[in-house]
C-alpha cells in the first residue's frame, strides 16, 4: 500500500540528492516526492510517498534518520491528513470541444489556464484518485502533455503525527510504535 | 585571527587531538601540505591512497580515536574510494581530507577535478565541500563529532583549493548545532524490564557480541551479563575479543567459518541476545531457518539495522554500554546446566575435528603457523590481516583475549587491508607487537607500503600464508565449481626478495618444523620481518557454511583418522 511520509530536512546543497541517493541503495521505489519550502528559510519540506508494506515503511524511515541533514520523520499515512496534488493537463480541444472540457473541469473543481486553437490547459487540485479520475475522463479528448507536482500533505488541527523513531518525539523514544 | 584556510585545517585537526595523518599529496593539496610544515602533527606519505586510507582506519581501530586520511582531487580522491566504503561497513571513525579544485572551477571538468563529494555520498556517514576557508573549522568539528559518535563512521571533507590558500578569522567552534543528529541513548525502563524477564525465562540463551561490543567499549558489560546469567557469547568477525576465548563462556566467532558449536548453540537457542551486530549474511546464513526457535532481543544505535535482516521481537535502542548497564540492573543471577552440558558436548565433538592436533604430515598448514604465533606473542598481539582465508584461520587461531586486538575488514572484505592498516595500527601504540597475517594474493595489492613500514621505521612483522592462489574462491571453486580453478592461481613473486630489496630482512618457511626457529627470528630481529610461509595450497577452511545455507548445515573438517583414505 501507499505511505505517505514527510521529513523535515535543513535547506542547504545537496540534500535532495542525498534522500534520493539513499532511495536508490536502500532499493525503496519512490511514488512521489515533493521537495519546498517551509515557514523556516533553514528547513525545507519532503513529502514522499512509497509504495512498500508497512516493514519497508519503517526502513524508509529507519533509513532517512541516518542522514545527518534529516531532522523530522513523520508518517501521515492513514492519519486525518489533507493530501493534495496539483496537476496541469494539455489536453487536445478544438473550438466544440473547449466547453465540454471546461465543464468536466469545474466539476472537479478544476479550470482552464490556457487556450491555444488546438489545445488547452487544465489545472487541477486535489488528492491523488481525484486527479486520476480526471485524467481518465479527458483522456478520450487526447492528453498531449501532463505534469503532476507530487502530493504534498500535512496533519488536521493540532492533531500530532506518528512518529515511529527515537529523536522524533518529545521524549527522544518511541520504542513501542517502533516495535510494532 | 586571520589565517589562511590549510593552516584552519591544522589549527582544527590540533584542537581534535589530531597526531598523525596518512595521506599523499597533490596539485589541489599543496597549500594543505606547505602549512602543515608549521605543525607538529606528523604526516606518513604512503605508496598509494588506498593504503592511506587503511591506515587511518587500521589506526582508528586500534587507538579507538578517529583516524585521518588525505589526498588530492581526482585519482588522489578516489584511490580513496576502497578505503571509505571499508570503513563505512565496519563503522570505522576516518575522517578524511580532500583537495578540491578551485571553487569557481568546479564543473568545469578542470584538470583532477572529481566529484568527490557525489562519488563518497553512499560510503560515508557524512560529507562536506567547502568552498570558503571560513567554512573549513565548523566542518572539521562536526566531522570529527559525526565520524566517532553514534555508529561511528567516515566522514570527508572535500576542500577547495581557493578556500585553503585565502584567509580567514579562525574561531573553533565551542559547540556544534546539528539538529537532525540525534543517536539514541537509552532504553525506557519498561522495555528494560521485559528484556530482564525474557533473559531470566531463556533455557537456551545465546548472546551474539558484535562490533558495537568494541566500539562503545562495553566487552566488561558483556561479560558481566554472560556471567551473572550463565549465559555462552558468541562473536562475529569484528567482535572477537569481547569475550576472552579461553573463558568457558565463549563459543569463538559465529557464521560461515564459525565454529559448529557455536552455530548449532545459535541454532538451538530459545533466546537470542544481539549486541551490536548487525545480522549480516555471513552470520545467519538461510535467514528462513536461522535461529528458528529463538526469540530474539537485539540491542543497537542504528534504527535502520533493527528488522533490516532479522525481525526481532526485543529492539533497545541506545549505546550498547549504556543499555548494557542500565539492563544489567534488572538481570538476575541465573544458571543453565544443561544447556551448557549440551554445548559442551558438541565442543568436544568439534575439538576431535581440530586440525591443531594432527601430528606433522610433512605438509605446513596455516593453522598452525597462526597458533604458533599466538604463542610466540603471548596471545596478545594486534593482529592485522588482508581477506580470505588466512584472514578466517587467524579469526580461528589466533585465540583472542581482550577487544582491540584483531584489525580486519569484515563487511567490505577488502583484500589489501592488512598491511596498511596493521601499519596504521602501530601508530595507536608504538611499543605494540604488531602482526600482519596476510594471503599472497592479499599482500600483493597494497604491498607498494613495504616502503612506508621502511620509511617509518615501523617495526611491524608481516607473516604471508602464500598457497600460490587466490584461496578462499579457490576453495569455493573446489567445492561448488567442480574444482575449476578460473582466474585463481597465482605465480611469485620471491616475496623474501621483495622483502629484501627494502632493506626488510625476510625468510622463507615451507615446514612445521622451520615454523618456531622462523617466528623466534622475527620476534629477535628489530624493525620490520616478513616471513613467507609456503602453506599447503589447497587446504580449505572448516566448517563452511555453504553461502545461503542453512547454518547448521556445514562442511566440516574431516577427521583426521580419515585423512589417509578420503
Amino acid at each position: 500500500m501507499q505511505h505517505t511520509m514527510i521529513a523535515l530536512v535543513e535547506n542547504k546543497p545537496g540534500v535532495l540528492n542525498r534522500v534520493a541517493s539513499l532511495f536508490r541503495r536502500r532499493n525503496f521505489n519512490i511514488d512521489s516526492l515533493n521537495v519546498g519550502q517551509t515557514e523556516k528559510p533553514e528547513i525545507s519540506r519532503m513529502t514522499i510517498v512509497v509504495d512498500s508494506d508497512s516493514a519497508d515503511a519503517r526502513k524508509v524511515e529507519a533509513n532517512l534518520y541516518k542522514l545527518v541533514n534529516v531532522i523530522d520523520v513523520q508518517d501521515v499515512t492513514g492519519q486525518p491528513a489533507v493530501t493534495r496534488d496539483l496537476a496541469l493537463i494539455k489536453v487536445k480541444a478544438n473550438l466544440d470541444q473547449r466547453a465540454e472540457i471546461a465543464n468536466l473541469a469545474s466539476i472537479f473543481r478544476g479550470r482552464i489556464v490556457d487556450v491555444a486553437a488546438e489545445s488547452v490547459i487544465v489545472e487541477i487540485t486535489g488528492t491523488e484518485d481525484k486527479i486520476d479520475s480526471l485524467t481518465e475522463l479527458l483522456r478520450p479528448f487526447g492528453i498531449i502533455e501532463m505534469v503532476r507536482t507530487g502530493q504534498v500533505a500535512m496533519m488536521r488541527g493540532s492533531l500530532a503525527p506518528v512518529r515511529h523513531l527515537p529523536g522524533a518525539g518529545s521524549n527522544g523514544h518511541h520504542h513501542e510504535e517502533f516495535v510494532n | 585571527m586571520e589565517l589562511t584556510g590549510a593552516e584552519i585545517l591544522w589549527e582544527s585537526l590540533l584542537r581534535e587531538g589530531v597526531e598523525v595523518v596518512f595521506g599523499i599529496p597533490g596539485g589541489a593539496s599543496i597549500p594543505i601540505f606547505d602549512a602543515m610544515l608549521k605543525y607538529p602533527i606528523h604526516h606518513v606519505l604512503t605508496r598509494h591512497e588506498q593504503g592511506a586510507a587503511h591506515m587511518a582506519d587500521g589506526y582508528a581501530r586500534a587507538s579507538g580515536k578517529v583516524g585521518v586520511a588525505m589526498a588530492t582531487s581526482g585519482p588522489g580522491a578516489t584511490n580513496l574510494v576502497t578505503g571509505i566504503a571499508t570503513a563505512m561497513m565496519d563503522s570505522s571513525p576516518v575522517v578524511f581530507i580532500t583537495g578540491q579544485v578551485h571553487s569557481y572551477l568546479i564543473g568545469g571538468d578542470a584538470f583532477q577535478e572529481t566529484d568527490v563529494t557525489g562519488i563518497t555520498l553512499p560510503i560515508t556517514k557524512h560529507n562536506y565541500l567547502i568552498t570558503r576557508a571560513d567554512q573549513i573549522a565548523q566542518a572539521v568539528c562536526e566531522a570529527f563529532y559525526i565520524a566517532r559518535t553514534g555508529r561511528p563512521g567516515p566522514v570527508l571533507i572535500d576542500i577547495c583549493k581557493d578556500a585553503q590558500i585565502e584567509k580567514a578569522e579562525f574561531v573553533y567552534p565551542d559547540k556544534i548545532e546539528l539538529p537532525g543528529y540525534r543517536p539514541p541513548r537509552t532504553a525506557p525502563a519498561h522495555l528494560l524490564k521485559k528484556a530482564a524477564e525474557m533473559i531470566y525465562q531463556a533455557r537456551r540463551p545465546v548472546i551474539l557480541a558484535g562490533h558495537g561490543v568494541l566500539i562503545s567499549h562495553a566487552s566488561e558489560e558483556v561479560q558481566k551479563l554472560a556471567r551473572k546469567t550463565q549465559t555462552p557469547v558468541a562473536m562475529t568477525l569484528l567482535g572477537l575479543g569481547s569475550m576472552p576465548a579461553s573463558d568457558p563462556l565463549s563459543l569463538g566467532m559465529m557464521g560461515m567459518h564459525g565454529e559448529a558449536y557455536c552455530n548449532l548453540a545459535v541454532q538451538n537457542s530459545d533466546l537470542i541476545i544481539a549486541l551490536g551486530m548487525r545480522f549480516d549474511d555471513r552470520v545467519t546464513g538461510n535467514l528462513k531457518t536461522y535461529a528458528p526457535h529463538a526469540k530474539k532481543i537485539h540491542i543497537e544505535i542504528d534504527p535502520s539495522e533493527v528488522h533490516k535482516n532479522v525481525v526481532v521481537d526485543l529492539p533497545l535502542l541506545g549505546d550498547l554500554k549504556t543499555v548494557l548497564n542500565d539492563l544489567l540492573t534488572y538481570i538476575e543471577e541465573n544458571q543453565h546446566p544443561e544447556w551448557m552440558a549440551q554445548i559442551e558436548e558438541w565442543r568436544s565433538e568439534s575439538d576431535s575435528r581440530n586440525i591443531l592436533y594432527w601430528p606433522d604430515d610433512g605438509k605446513l598448514y596455516t593453522a598452525h603457523i597462526i597458533r604458533s604465533i599466538w604463542e610466540i606473542t603471548g596471545g596478545d598481539a594486534l593482529v592485522a590481516t588482508g581477506v580470505g582465508q588466512h584472514q578466517m584461520w587467524a579469526a580461528q587461531y589466533y585465540s583472542f583475549e581482550r577487544p582491540y586486538r584483531f584489525i580486519t575488514s569484515g563487511g567490505t572484505g577488502t583484500m589489501g587491508f592488512g598491511v596498511p592498516s596493521g601499519l596504521g595500527a602501530w601508530f595507536a601504540n608504538r611499543q605494540e607487537d604488531v602482526w600482519v597475517i596476510d594471503g599472497d594474493g592479499s599482500f600483493q595489492m597494497t604491498q607498494a607500503e613495504l616502503s612506508t613500514i621502511v620509511q617509518e621505521g615501523a617495526n611491524v612483522k608481516i607473516a604471508i600464508m602464500n598457497n600460490h592462489f587466490l584461496g578462499m574462491v579457490r576453495q569455493w571453486q573446489e567445492f561448488f565449481y567442480d574444482s575449476r580453478y578460473a582466474g585463481t592461481p597465482l605465480t611469485g613473486p620471491n616475496f623474501v626478495k621483495i622483502a629484501e630489496a627494502h632493506g626488510i630482512p625476510g625468510r622463507r618457511v615451507t615446514t612445521r618444523a622451520e615454523i618456531k626457529p622462523a617466528l623466534e627470528f622475527a620476534k629477535q630481529t628489530p624493525g620490520p620481518v616478513l616471513l613467507d610461509f609456503f602453506v599447503e595450497k589447497e587446504e580449505a577452511v572448516y566448517p563452511m557454511v555453504p553461502a545461503g545455507a542453512d547454518l547448521h548445515n556445514m562442511i566440516r573438517r574431516p577427521v583426521w583418522q580419515s585423512q589417509g583414505t578420503a
